[in-house]
């Protein structure tokens, strides 16, 4: 069963449009990376699917409430512990092992910390454990492995694995290798918005499009 | 919702969180009005409901920028937008967290600050009730000129600028009934129109709110 159908997708940033006639599927179990130069318009991209920001043409077919979505900033409110940090969105997304994705992400230890306290890279990583207490089959990442040190990333690759194997799908923007070897690799270069056809920007309606 | 609820107080109450900022600032100004208008008690009474509802809008006007530039910030918004509560239940939250944070505490406080103006004694039961429903107003108004600022930097400035008149008939009605409670006049119709504008607020205004933040995420 397809958890994610994209048809024909053109995505627009600041009112230009980025990339044009993207479609992929995604099944259960399917991970599937998204490459391309800087500013081609992966985080876009994302986001429509995430639900963040209206396609500029195109379909895309997902159920209701079936993405998590984790982009360069985590969420993290630095005066908050890792775990209360972490029940918080468990309780938000309703329910989910926290103890679970702490020991995924090899936080338990740091679980009484102020999330203040923490490295870029731990930062990271309760980001990555938001995933596991989301209980969203689809995982929307972008750039995913940002601070991450090689043996967390062997690790968050092995989080996507398992979720994986039980059912769930994962779209992701990256530029590093995760090891991912049976993922889906598709490069956005070549649906590059053509510059003939790029719409000037609407200005003000834009907004209200 | 009550998870975010509860982690809106607890932000509020932990370091750096800003609460007890309302309280602060209302009582320095009613603190200092007596220096500048003069200490007589015939020239305090009658303008004090005026300058203790003035002194309660401007203090929850101050805090109003934190109802959703923080969470925009560090991301929480993008994910609370992609939550399974509705983004008016998040407006409407936070709001409610942010009434709780600035609105109560001056409910509470305004008494002790009314003896500061020599409000009259009488006026002093109208001047609670009126700010216990006003204040809910005042609160969901800002919400939704936080929502409209949201992603603009400095955005404090448009944010006072769009929210302010829409205070405007809170403050008036207000200040009416405070002024007819000190008076020993019929509150009752200002009281009507005050509750009227509150409730109109709260039901109508989450709506625009959570449609201005989906705006901003794009």
């Amino acid at each position: 069963m397809s958890l994610l159908a994209v048809h024909d997708l053109a995505v627009a940033r600041g009112g230009l449009r980025a990339v044009e006639g993207v479609s992929f599927t995604l099944q259960e179990g399917k991970a599937l990376i998204l490459r391309g130069p800087n500013g081609i318009g992966k985080t876009t991209l994302l986001r429509c699917v995430a639900g963040l920001q209206p396609p500029v043409a195109g379909r895309i077919e997902l159920a209701a409430d079936a993405v998590a979505y984790a982009a360069h900033a985590d969420g993290l409110k630095s005066a908050l512990t890792v775990a209360e940090n972490l029940r918080f969105w468990a309780q938000v997304f309703g329910g989910g092992d926290e103890a679970r994705a702490l020991e995924w992400m090899e936080l338990t230890a740091l679980a009484d910390r102020p999330a203040l306290a923490l490295s870029a890279g731990q930062k990271r990583r309760l980001g990555l454990a938001r995933l596991l207490v989301s209980g969203r089959p689809l995982w929307v990442l972008d750039e995913p492995t940002v601070s991450l040190d090689a043996a967390s990333v062997g690790r968050f690759a092995d989080m996507i694995r398992m979720h994986l194997s039980g059912g769930g799908a994962a779209l992701m923007a990256t530029h590093i290798d995760l090891g991912l070897d049976e993922a889906q690799v598709l490069d956005l270069t070549p649906y590059r918005a053509r510059p003939g056809r790029v719409e000037r920007p609407a200005g003000f309606n834009e907004a209200f499009a | 919702m009550l998870a975010l609820l509860k982690r809106d107080l607890t932000l509020a109450t932990r370091a750096g969180g800003g609460f007890g900022l309302a309280v602060a600032f209302f009582l320095i100004l009613c603190a200092l009005v007596p220096f500048g208008v003069g200490p007589d008690s015939e020239a305090l009474r009658p303008i004090a409901p005026g300058i203790l509802w003035v002194g309660a809008l401007l203090s929850s006007l101050l805090s109003l920028d934190r109802i959703f530039a923080l969470d925009h910030e560090d991301g929480s918004l993008d994910l609370l937008a992609t939550a399974p509560i509705p983004l008016e239940g998040v407006v409407a939250v936070k709001a409610f967290a942010h009434w709780i944070t600035t609105g109560l505490p001056l409910v509470v406080a305004a008494p002790v600050f009314g003896l500061l103006l020599h409000l009259p004694g009488e006026a002093v039961f109208w001047l609670i009730l009126s700010l216990l429903i006003g204040t809910p107003a005042l609160s969901m108004l800002g919400a939704f000129g936080a929502g409209v600022t949201v992603g603009l930097r400095r955005g404090g400035l448009l944010l006072s600028l769009l929210v302010l008149p829409l205070y405007i008939p809170t403050l008036i009605f207000g200040t009416e009934v405070t002024r007819r409670g000190a008076e020993a006049a019929d509150p009752f119709t200002p009281m009507l129109f005050l509750g009227g504008i509150t409730a109109g607020v709260l039901a109508l205004v989450p709506f625009a709110a959570a449609a201005a933040l989906r705006v901003n995420l794009r």
